[in-house]
């Protein structure tokens, strides 16, 4: 901008103008036509207010990088990291936690099942040993009964074989009396009884 | 508006406040100027304001911040290694700085701060005077070891060396170069192309053939974009490498 830049260099134009040897500043007015200058990059005039500029963004901008955004952004990134990997800690205290919580379930299990079976089992035994004693007495019983049924038996056998004699006699008198006429004596009958094998 | 327009106007320096003069220097607070603090602000607005939540679950701005934070912090790790990371402002506030600039300059009748060959070199500067006063500072006279290849015979070394010493010295220029000329080939095609619909329109019949242009100044548009990203990672890229000689300068 010309009108507001008195300080433009010379334009191409301006070579060929005779400008005396030695001039730094020439401050001559730039033709009308307005800023056909140098090539603004090359404009060296503009290099020193540039460079301070530059100097004082960058410097700012090093500034709040290096002791604000960065250490802030890191420390975010850390946090997290931190967070995360405590979180999947936590994650791995809270499945061995459950993974022993199952174990002792399992065991506690396996426990009651094996104390089942031996109530089960104690259960089993008390009753059988009760009916292996029930039957005892009862066999114990019938046994006695079955001796005594056996002594009485005997006991009626040999009643009535005692009574066979006194029949066989008694019938052996009256068969001989009825035959000879007379009653036999009771030493011959005795004899003849003690003789007969099949009455004792 | 006459039919012609300068493609190179766009570049001029146009001061908003003028300071006086010191020699034939101007001094004035100038529209690059302006455009340098706005780029402080919204690079302040991202990585300050965005996280002053400092939320473990983070916003839109906030990721943003984070995701350019991580992106630079890995380009510097790569380029230097551990002890690099005291290096991360000046690079992370270089990156974005030109990121921004060149983003700023996309806008339409904006200013682009970094076609001005004398702002990056400055910027350059700063990266090389860091380098060299670092490096001498932390090696002293080892620092030259930055000049020796190792594991290059000896009588290759009198080869290699001059071109070591020459291709150090020409990184401030090649550094600045690369951005400054960038941009401004960037924004001189696109001011160009974006004239010759204008011309084709008022040509009469010849107005059939303004989509093409147009279609060019479009895709030369996304174009720009790229370069501008590009070009701040580059010069990011650039500066971790450099500073990576001043760290380890053996090679």
């Amino acid at each position: 901008m010309a009108e507001k830049n008195p300080l433009t260099t010379p334009s191409p134009n301006a070579d060929t103008q005779v400008v005396p040897p030695g001039s730094h500043h020439t401050h001559t007015e730039q033709p009308s036509g307005g800023h056909k200058s140098a090539f603004p990059p090359f404009e060296s005039h503009t290099f020193l207010s540039q460079l301070i500029w530059l100097a004082l963004a960058f410097g700012l901008l090093y500034y709040l990088m290096s002791k604000i955004a960065l250490p802030r952004i890191e420390a975010i990134l850390g946090d997290r990291a931190n967070r995360l990997s405590a979180d999947l800690d936590e994650a791995q205290r809270m499945k061995s936690e459950a993974e022993a919580a199952g174990q002792a379930y399992e065991a506690s299990l396996r426990e009651a099942q094996a104390k089942a079976q031996g109530i089960a089992q104690d259960t089993r035994n008390a009753l059988s040993a009760e009916a292996d004693a029930k039957r005892k007495t009862l066999e114990a019983e019938l046994n006695q009964r079955l001796a005594a049924a056996d002594a009485t038996i005997k006991a009626r056998t040999a009643e009535a074989m005692g009574n066979v004699r006194a029949i066989a006699g008694e019938t052996a008198s009256a068969i001989v009396e009825r035959l000879t006429g007379k009653a036999p004596d009771q030493a011959s009958l005795n004899r003849a009884l003690d003789a007969t094998p099949a009455i004792h | 508006m006459a039919v012609s327009v300068d493609p190179i106007h766009q570049f001029e320096i146009q001061p908003i406040v003028s300071l006086g003069h010191i020699g034939n220097q101007q001094l004035a607070f100038t529209q690059s100027a302006l455009y340098m603090f706005a780029a402080v602000g919204i690079i302040a607005l991202l990585t300050i304001v965005a996280t002053s939540g400092r939320s473990v679950v983070p916003g839109r701005l906030q990721a943003l911040a984070e995701t350019l934070y991580e992106f630079i912090a890995d380009t510097v790790h790569q380029a230097t290694g551990a002890d690099g990371k005291r290096f991360l402002p000046l690079v992370f506030s270089l990156f974005m700085f030109v990121l921004v600039l060149n983003l700023l300059g996309m806008l339409p009748y904006s200013f682009a701060v970094t076609s001005h060959l004398v702002v990056t070199f400055g910027l350059a500067l700063v990266v090389i005077l860091t380098v060299v006063i670092y490096g001498v500072a932390k090696h002293g006279t080892h620092f030259l070891g930055v000049f020796v290849p190792s594991g290059v015979p000896k009588p290759l070394l009198l080869i290699m060396v001059p071109i070591e010493i020459v291709s150090f010295l020409s990184r401030p220029i090649s550094l600045s170069v690369r951005l400054f000329a960038n941009i401004l080939a960037g924004h001189i095609a696109l001011k160009i192309f974006a004239f010759f619909v204008v011309q084709l329109l008022v040509a009469g019949a010849w107005g059939v053939l303004s989509p093409l242009p147009l279609a060019l100044t479009i895709a030369l548009t996304a174009l720009e974009f790229l370069v501008a990203a590009l070009q701040a990672y580059v010069f990011a890229t650039l500066t971790a490498v450099y500073l990576a000689d001043a760290l380890h300068p053996g090679h």
